[in-house]
């Protein structure tokens, strides 16, 4: 049945040429239900067929389970999968057109997606399928067969590897396919509304830009390559066309002076976009964003205001190397006088990006390089969220995981690992990096009494660091262990692909550190 | 000095009773012998500078401006038409008002009324003066830390600025800048910047407001421009180049101005900088770039009113560079060990207020009685000044936690979850964010 499934989704997406697997995962962005992506996750596998990669994915299989039971979870599998391609106004992420800068990282993520997907499948199917180590082409897709006390370890080259045994703890007997056990909080979700349209998240990224230069014509975009060339990312595509160059303005490559700038024109009266090529870049501008950016209202008394937006991408991408993988957010904390988010879905992006241009303070959006092609269903309807508040991306009973950005998708494919085995985590999305929604983050705790944190920043001074502290005085009492934090390594992130995917931390150790958290 | 005075009528008609040239018999330091020709006389540097031709635009570029003030000098046959009686009058208060402010600053330091850095415009007043007294009051002006007298010039209230450097809640900036963070909305007065260089970026992005709005907001009549005042240890850094370039790139409204002290702390110009004439930087980008003697207001004057009127008409940018001189020490911690006292004697003759006064007077301008009414004036303006400081509240607790953000929601959400502006701790002042 799954079979059937792949194949019809085969057909669908015959033209992407680049792609020798021509499969996409269908994944639900916000729910992250049955098979999810992890942009950028684990795999990395090659365009042509000889995978040699060493990545390794980790997926649980219900060890348990009898040959009985394993058809009816096979029936079960396939028939939720039927419903769901069919359901409607349920959110579906789905990897969509490959951005032409991107295309490289794209089909990796893609082919990440597909790696997982076929083994998430595979972990949830019993038909007797084998992996094919020859580079995922369809009809060749083999699923392995249940074993008892199985973890399978699929490696991109396709061989498989006995991995540790890992319980899992299904005490119902049957697979958990969902790693979401509930709706999310209705002020993050759209799932009521049926219409809506479907976007990648660096449209919806232009859609809230362009809707508050519509609102208000004191927004202007300033950038390199900006409007001519459309944005690196093309989040600022077609929109110099439509509002003219001056308001769309390409700037030389003078970051610091052109921060500069747009904070005296945030002075003066307009409200600027500034877009940093490359989150990187803007260490350039650092003595602007610190020193006047951050700290100009109040030395002038609170005479100027500086409702100024810093947007770019940043994280660790796909072999960019160290200096295009830096993740700024720690280095910009301390500043006093800023605002910090980092959006993760297309949904929280938009409402993001428009709270950020209409507050009056700086703001600092952070986004991800590799988050830009996610797509979401996300309302037509305008909607702005608070720049203040956390997102619950899954609520659970037994530990919080606090996240933000793209390892958010680690921690979902953590919790399906998770949720296998029997643990029912809680998830939030921190979005706001500074401030900390301490509420939200205080409730959660207080339900489930232990927190880990996952986050891609250095593990020195990062925003895990700051996030324990706060933590640990505001809610020592109610913890049960101490707060454990998972930061990328303090290193710069290596070109090798290998190297660089252990900077990063990856989905089997947030299973492994919250399986020691809750022992 | 017959010379001197011939190419000084370029753009400087008046003929002072001053020399025009820096030290004539010494040369400040021995390596730069072969460089005489700027050291030993800047009137020489002047004719060069016009007869040169390096790039045929370069020259054009640079005579421009003082072409049209050479047709101005050649169409009045008399030189006093150069400002009229009010005109004088008011420069002459607006110096007068600098340097008694600046002194009462000084008095005021060393008697513990202000604190940290405190840095005095001794002595380049016609600057100040000579540029902001042209401008409106929807013009900015972007400083550095040197920056009182700029607030003062336009139009920033003596007591005001005396409160923030006392620290005290009704300053300027409620206390919070101090000496280096001179800010005013209502004058347009982008500040006071502690770092160099900060300010050009800011300044240049006031400039495209200016702009913007003349453009993309088709306020048709917004011509409003902008004028940053930064020294000679500035014009080193990257983003003086960086917003020179943007400048002229986008024709913003703005005149860049340097106010070339010679100095930058303890480091001498020509130390510092491979090419010290400073206004050629502005040919390399496209914009003119003039240099005037910053000692005679009258001078900058009819500079500033050509570069403001280029800002005004969107043809650009205009680079100035202003020789002047600080009188007193790079700041009030600064012993000024440094500087040759024959360098500061010269200067000190050139003063640009007794310039002035010899002018006014010589030409009949006011009488001495007139202007030492002003000078009473402005002493009884300082006193006040420095009596309403005096009296002025120092901030209470309060004020620790405002203006840090524009919306206090900035703050975040506390664990009780509240925003943290609401609770009362916060506008008391004393919780911890």
């Amino acid at each position: 049945m799954l079979d059937v499934y792949f194949r019809n989704k085969l057909t669908e997406l015959q033209d992407l040429s680049k792609l020798k697997v021509r499969k996409l995962k269908i994944t639900n962005c916000e729910n992250l239900d049955t098979v999810n992506e992890v942009p950028g996750c684990n795999s990395i596998v090659e365009e042509e067929t000889n995978s040699t990669d060493s990545d390794e994915e980790i997926y649980s299989t219900d060890d348990d389970d009898d040959d009985d039971d394993d058809d009816d979870d096979d029936d079960d599998e396939g028939e939720e999968e039927e419903e769901e391609s069919a359901k409607e106004g349920k959110t579906r992420a789905l990897f969509g057109a490959i951005h032409p800068r991107n295309s490289v990282r794209c089909i990796r993520s893609k082919m990440a997606a597909i790696m997982q997907g076929i083994g998430a499948a595979t972990a949830l199917s019993s038909s007797s399928s084998s992996f094919d180590s020859k580079g995922f082409q369809l009809p060749s897709v083999k699923y392995f067969p249940e074993r008892k006390a199985t973890s399978l370890v699929v490696r991109s080259d396709g061989r498989l590897i006995p991995g540790s045994n890992l319980n899992a703890r299904n005490v119902s007997g049957r697979l958990v396919t969902n790693a979401v056990a509930a709706k999310a909080d209705t002020s993050a979700t759209s799932t009521a509304s049926k219409t809506g349209h479907e976007l990648l998240l660096f449209e919806a990224l232009r859609e809230g830009l362009e809707e508050e230069m519509d609102r208000d014509p004191h927004v202007c975009v300033v950038g390199e390559d900006v409007g001519h060339y459309g944005g690196s990312y093309k989040v600022t595509k077609d929109l110099a066309p439509k509002y003219g160059d001056l308001r769309v303005l390409d700037t030389p490559i003078a970051e610091n002076a052109f921060t500069g700038m747009a904070i005296g024109a945030a002075m003066t009266g307009l409200r600027p976009i500034v877009e940093g090529m490359n989150m990187g870049f803007l260490l350039l501008a650092y003595n602007q964003i610190s020193n006047n950016c951050g700290m100009l209202h109040y030395t002038s008394g609170g005479q100027f205001t500086i409702p100024v937006v810093i947007r770019g991408p940043g994280g660790v991408g796909r072999q960019l190397g160290a200096e295009h993988s830096q993740r700024l957010e720690s280095y910009f904390q301390s500043i006093p006088g800023i605002q910090m988010v980092a959006c993760s879905t297309p949904y929280n992006a938009k409402g993001l990006m428009k709270a950020a241009i209409r507050s009056e303070n700086p703001v600092i959006l952070f986004e991800h390089v590799l988050l830009y092609n996610l797509k979401e269903r996300i309302p037509d309807e305008e909607y702005v969220l608070s720049l203040e508040e956390a997102e619950m991306v899954r609520p659970g009973e037994h530990i919080t995981i606090l996240t933000y950005s793209r390892m958010r998708y680690h921690v979902m494919q953590a919790a399906k690992t998770l949720v296998n085995k029997g643990y029912d985590p809680e998830v939030i999305d921190i979005r706001s990096l500074k401030p900390f929604d301490l509420y939200t983050i205080g409730n959660s705790i207080k339900k489930t009494h232990r927190v880990l944190i996952v986050e891609e920043c250095m593990r020195t001074g990062g925003i895990g660091a700051s996030l324990t502290a706060a933590i640990n005085e505001n809610f020592n009492d109610y913890l049960d262990a101490p707060v454990m934090c998972l930061s990328s390594q303090d290193v710069p992130t290596p070109y090798a692909g290998t190297l660089e995917e252990w900077t990063v931390v990856q989905p089997a150790q947030i299973v492994t550190a919250v399986e020691q958290l809750c022992q | 000095m017959s010379s001197a005075v011939s190419a000084m009528k370029i753009h400087q008609p008046l003929p002072l009773p001053t020399t025009a040239t820096r030290s004539p018999e010494t040369p400040l330091f021995d390596p730069f012998k072969s460089n005489s020709s700027f050291l030993g006389s800047t009137h020489k540097l002047r004719i060069n500078s016009l007869k040169s031709a390096s790039s045929g635009y370069r020259r054009s570029a640079v005579v421009a401006v003082s072409d049209v003030v050479k047709e101005k000098k050649l169409n009045n046959s008399s030189m006093v038409n150069l400002i009229t009686k009010e005109e004088g009058l008011e420069l002459y208060e607006d110096m007068v008002l600098g340097r008694a402010f600046e002194d009462m600053c000084a008095q005021m330091y060393y008697r513990g009324k202000m604190f940290g850095f405190v840095h005095l415009y001794n002595g380049q007043e016609a600057v100040s003066t000579g540029f902001i007294k042209l401008l409106k009051k929807e013009d900015s002006v972007c400083s550095t830390y040197r920056d009182h007298v700029h607030a003062l010039s336009k139009g920033v209230p003596a007591r005001a600025v005396m409160s923030e450097l006392f620290g005290k809640t009704t300053g300027c900036c409620r206390g919070q800048g101090g000496s280096m963070h001179m800010f005013s909305k209502e004058h347009n007065v982008l500040g006071g910047f502690a770092f160099i260089g900060e300010g050009i970026p800011v300044a240049t992005g006031a400039a495209f407001s200016s702009k913007y709005r003349r453009e993309v907001l088709k306020e048709a009549d917004c011509d409003h421009v902008t004028v940053a005042f930064f020294g000679d240890g500035t014009s080193n850094n990257g983003q003086f180049f960086e917003c020179l370039n943007m400048a002229a790139l986008w024709k913003l409204p703005i005149i860049f101005v340097v106010e070339n002290n010679l100095w930058a702390i303890g480091m001498s110009h020509l130390r510092a900088t491979s090419d010290p004439e400073i206004w050629k930087k502005g040919p390399a980008f496209g914009m003119p770039g003039v240099h005037v003697d910053g000692m005679d207001v009258l001078k900058v004057r009819e500079v500033a009113k050509e570069a403001v009127g280029r800002a005004r008409r969107g043809e650009g940018p205009t680079l100035v560079e202003c020789e002047t001189y600080r009188f007193r020490g790079h700041s009030l911690a600064d012993p000024d060990e440094l500087r040759d006292p024959a360098e500061k004697a010269h200067y000190a003759k050139r003063d640009p207020i007794t310039a002035l006064k010899k002018y006014m007077t010589e030409n009949n301008l006011a009488s001495e009685a007139e202007l030492k009414a002003i000078e009473k004036k402005i002493d009884e303006l300082i006193e006040e000044a420095v009596e309403f400081a005096d009296a002025s509240p120092h901030p209470s607790r309060s004020q620790l936690l405002q203006n840090v953000f524009a919306d206090p929601k900035g703050f975040g959400i506390g664990p009780d979850g509240k925003y943290r502006c609401e609770d009362p701790k916060f506008t008391e002042g004393t919780a911890h964010v």
